[in-house]
């Protein structure tokens, strides 16, 4: 088999039997995207091999290539969140989860498409134009960390990091058929990730199976001083969790999830799913999250508040782009402000810029914001509650699976609710995992999402080890 | 309203403090004041994208150290909460502020005004980030931006409005500043911008429940600006009531030069700034026994060691106050006290020539060249009579220039005074003998001849003649000549 076409967790075996070298695999990797990236635009920038040559010299144990989501940043790379006004900024500073992938050897082979700023759930809103589903390339691959998810599910990449406010690592990792990972919040220090939401955000990995996942997260877990919200809890090695035995886990089923807009297969899909985990001697009973409904309105109140704010610093004065109008029209300093970001920033960030900061409005921020605050309280407690008699919730990754490119461009409705089942774990802070559970006529992956109460990510691995023990899917092969 | 007599002046100030902490309030870059700009600087306090802020422990220290010298309440839950408003000098279009709960709350200060003790009340004091400093550079058309500042923390402290004229305002400024001086939290040093001060005030009629319109002031730079600034608002809003004109709710800029204020912007203009918790610091909750413990090793404050100095040292009100008018210079004083029971001729020398050599200098205490041990032994030569008292101060000069023990320079400048009774019976001999009309004069009664005679027997001794022995033995040689 092709070295690229290889989980992490494969090549490093034969590295450490010494059958190929972290060269070999570079090679490789980089021959598949050459081969198949004008066809998947997976990739915004990628990094020369003499830019690693720290990491392929060195001690590290895990030399293989890896895909960074273009938010987060890389030392002297361009990092621009795939957003025009960040054209031409080169962080003098590397992420937390940069700095320890390399001390581990981990290869940094480019940086991948996204939409602008995280905003989106098709890679669509990305100043670079869009990524595509290698499994139909007139497809999205979701998003908005559309670029790694295309990249690993394309072989591209042998694994890679995204990042998820809202389903942004789940959804595309169910659209490209690959394993995805939300952490709990404060699980991976954010420190260099480019904020969406700093409440929501958390940076995890897309793979290719779960052990790569449980891998990638041993590498990238951890408290970090330079984040005072990562959490200072322990990390346990998560492949010691991957046993192969789930007899007695009680996997609940909220019923709030399985409502009109989710598609047949996929439904049909995850049923299926659920009796696996039955014959695997899990035991499933039906759960209720009753704030589920709220959760989108929720998340779209918080998610543009926290925004707002935090794209404010784009305003050209120090990095990225910065235009002037020839004409004064108000103040200098304020028409450099305005055309800036009217001619840096997409559609889609302009919208929720205006969403967010109408909802921090005086007079409105009671009505808006803080009430958004409360309901994402009684959404969390709603998980609190389940988890006292449940060890995971089981829900679909996204009510379709990938649709046309092109297809909900112009709704942002209908693209907001690719996120309905995703976005309660990121309101709630809680783990959850996408894995893949099958596929529509059309041969379009389906995902499947676990859920579990806060640091358990060790019961998502381990149940999704379990699963995909169990079932073939994760070993089919796109058609490129 | 037509009455001047029936309206009353209300004031109220905000005064921001920069911390002298050593790093800055959320990342490690030096808080240092005069460096080379932007060389103090970081991701973090430049707001590059994907940097996060940590706060300073020491920061926080300090904001409650503050808060209880305010005889404040601490605010056990601390959380911070951003700013959001677009400046150059802003790198993040937001500062990281405190809103609705600021760490320190329904605090006061007691000041004196006219001889008369007043409480003046401590609405909320606050801790945040500074901002940077935009440089317009006219000659090249263009601004820079200086951000070695950004990130300093600062403290907020904003009064009541209780206070009832500019003289007020000026003696709670330097009430409150001498307080913070105390603490060690701060420089206080307008010139270097360490403190800050903006002042708002409104006019009404003294019966009235409610508030007039208030301005606000901004662009003072020392007290006496401040001071000045409230004299000319309080007037200029007294002439438009009075005249039946209605004050527009704005910000004036105070323009020093001029002695005057100018309209900068009305409240239509004011910024919504969008407050909300900020999501990258995790809120915190102080123990009452951390508060407590705090509160236990808070520094002597102003109004305690005036109290002390009284009570402790028997001195004056009037000398109690004015050693603790520099919290070094108390400090110098209780060290000096330690060496010699001398009170009351430490304190002369201390409020007297030696402050009158800091003033000269311009410098603090702890800067020149004084320790208390050498202080006290130049007080101890010219108690005993080794030298004058003019020649004492001469001594202290040279002692603060360079650094030397009070009997190194008497030695080495020869500035012993001649206490030796032989001698000066010699010089007398001398003087009496060049001047035997004189002395005859004075036998004849003319007494106020004697100081001539004195004079010219220290000129003899080239001024280093013990004066009070001088004056025994010639008044002696008179009487029995």
């Amino acid at each position: 088999m092709n070295l690229f076409a290889q989980s992490a967790h494969e090549l490093l075996d034969q590295i450490r039997s010494r059958a190929i070298s972290p060269e070999d695999i570079d090679d490789s990797v980089r021959g598949r995207i050459a081969a198949v990236d004008g066809r998947i635009k997976a990739y915004v920038r990628l990094r020369d091999r003499e830019k690693n040559s720290a990491s392929l010299q060195g001690n590290g144990s895990f030399k293989v290539p890896i895909a960074i989501k273009d938010n987060i940043c890389v030392k002297g790379e361009e990092t621009t969140c795939s957003s025009k006004i960040l054209q031409g900024f080169k962080p003098p500073y590397s992420a937390t989860v940069i700095s320890k992938l390399q001390e581990k050897g981990a290869i940094v082979i480019g940086q991948t498409n996204m939409d602008e700023f995280a905003f989106g759930s098709s890679t669509e809103n990305s100043a670079f134009g869009p990524s595509r589903n290698p499994w139909n390339t007139d497809c999205v691959p979701g998003g908005s960390s559309g670029g790694s998810a295309a990249a690993v599910a394309a072989h591209e990449a042998i694994w890679a990091l995204g990042s998820d406010t809202g389903g942004s690592i789940r959804q595309p990792a169910s659209f490209c058929g690959i394993v995805g990972l939300k952490p709990t919040y404060g699980r991976v220090s954010r420190y260099g990730l480019i904020a969406f939401a700093s409440s929501l955000d958390q940076i995890g990995p897309l793979t290719k199976d779960v052990t790569d996942c449980a891998l990638l997260l041993n590498l990238i877990a951890g408290h970090d001083e330079m984040d005072s919200t990562s959490a200072n809890v322990a990390v346990p090695d998560y492949t010691q969790f991957l046993t192969n035995d789930v007899k007695g886990l009680k996997i609940g089923i909220p019923k709030e999830y399985f409502i009109e807009g989710l598609d047949a297969p996929v439904r049909q899909a995850v049923n299926e799913a659920v009796e696996e985990f039955k014959k695997a001697g899990a035991t499933v009973k039906e759960v209720s999250l009753p704030h589920t409904e709220y959760a989108v309105a929720t998340y779209y109140i918080v998610a543009t508040a926290e925004a707002s704010s935090n794209l404010a610093r784009f305003d050209g004065i120090q990095y990225g782009l910065r235009e002037q109008p020839k004409t004064v029209r108000k103040t200098p300093i304020i028409d450099l402000y305005e055309e800036t970001r009217d001619r840096g920033f997409g559609w889609e960030a302009k919208r929720r810029i205006m969403l967010g900061t109408y909802s921090l409005s005086s007079g409105y921020y009671d009505a808006y914001y803080l009430r958004g605050q409360k309901v994402r309280t009684l959404i969390k407690q709603d998980f609190d509650e389940a988890f006292q008699e449940f060890d995971t919730v089981l829900t679909p990754t996204s009510p379709t699976t990938a649709f046309r490119i092109g297809e909900k461009a112009a709704d942002p409705l209908s693209m907001y609710l690719s996120d309905i089942y995703t976005i309660s774990a990121n309101l709630a802070g809680i783990p959850a995992i996408s894995i893949p559970c099958g596929f529509s006529r059309e041969r379009l992956p389906i995902g499947l999402q676990l859920l579990a109460k806060p640091f358990a990510e060790d019961m998502l691995l381990r149940l999704a080890f379990a699963y995909e023990q169990r079932t073939p899917w994760h070993k089919e092969s796109v058609p490129l | 309203m037509n009455d001047a007599q029936e309206l009353e002046t209300v004031i109220g100030l905000e005064v921001h403090l920069q911390l002298n902490t050593e790093s800055k309030i959320f990342c490690g870059c030096a808080n240092r004041f005069g460096q080379e700009p932007n060389s103090l600087t970081c991701p973090v306090c430049l707001g590059l994208p994907g940097s996060l802020p940590v706060l300073n422990q020491k920061a926080l220290l300090y904001a409650i150290r503050i808060a209880v010298a305010l005889n404040a309440q601490v605010q056990p839950f601390v959380k911070f909460d951003r700013k959001n408003y677009y400046y150059p000098d802003l790198p993040k279009g937001y500062q990281i502020s405190q809103y609705d709960l600021p760490i320190a709350f329904a605090g006061f200060i007691m000041i004196s005004s006219e001889g008369k003790p007043k409480r003046i009340g401590i609405k909320r004091a606050h801790l945040e980030e500074d901002a940077g400093k935009l440089i317009h550079d006219a000659s090249a058309n263009c601004s820079l931006v200086d951000y070695n500042r950004t990130g300093t923390p600062l403290m907020e402290i904003v009064s009541e409005p209780d206070i009832r004229s500019p003289q007020e305002a000026y003696d709670y400024l330097t009430t409150l500043k001498l307080t913070l001086q105390y603490l060690h939290v701060s420089d206080c040093d307008m010139e270097k911008g360490s403190l800050r001060c903006d002042a708002n005030i409104s006019v009404r009629k003294k019966a009235d429940s409610t508030l007039g319109k208030k301005t606000e002031i901004k662009n003072l730079n020392s007290f006496k600006a401040v001071k000045n600034a409230l004299e000319f608002e309080a007037d200029r809003h007294r002439t438009q009531l009075l005249s039946g004109d209605r004050i527009i709710q704005e910000t004036r800029l105070w323009n020093d030069e001029k002695q005057s204020t100018v309209p900068m912007r009305s409240k239509e203009e004011a910024h919504d700034y969008r407050y909300f918790p900020e999501p990258d610091l995790v809120p915190l909750t102080l123990s009452e026994e951390a508060i407590e413990e705090i509160r236990r090793v808070m520094p002597e404050l102003p109004a305690a060691k005036w109290e002390r100095f009284r009570q402790q040292y028997s001195l004056s009100e009037y000398d109690a106050k004015i050693l603790i008018q520099q919290p070094s210079i108390a400090d110098f004083f209780e060290a000096c006290t330690h060496l010699s029971k001398e009170i009351k001729k430490i304190c002369n020398w201390i409020i007297g020539p030696v402050a009158a050599e800091l003033n000269a200098r311009k410098v603090g205490i702890e800067v020149l060249n004084l320790t208390p041990i050498h202080l006290v032994d130049l007080i101890k030569e010219v108690e005993t009579g080794a030298i004058s008292h003019l020649a004492g101060k001469d001594v202290l000069k040279m002692m603060l220039d360079t650094g030397k023990a009070p009997a190194t320079i008497i030695e080495e400048e020869g500035l012993a005074q001649v206490s030796n009774s032989d001698e000066l019976e010699k010089i007398v001999s001398a003087v009496f003998n060049e001047n035997s009309k004189v002395v005859a004069q004075i036998k004849e009664g003319k007494e106020t001849a004697m100081g001539f005679l004195v004079g010219q027997a220290m000129k003899q001794a080239q001024g280093k003649a013990n004066p009070k022995m001088l004056a025994e033995i010639i008044k002696r040689r008179i009487t029995d000549a």
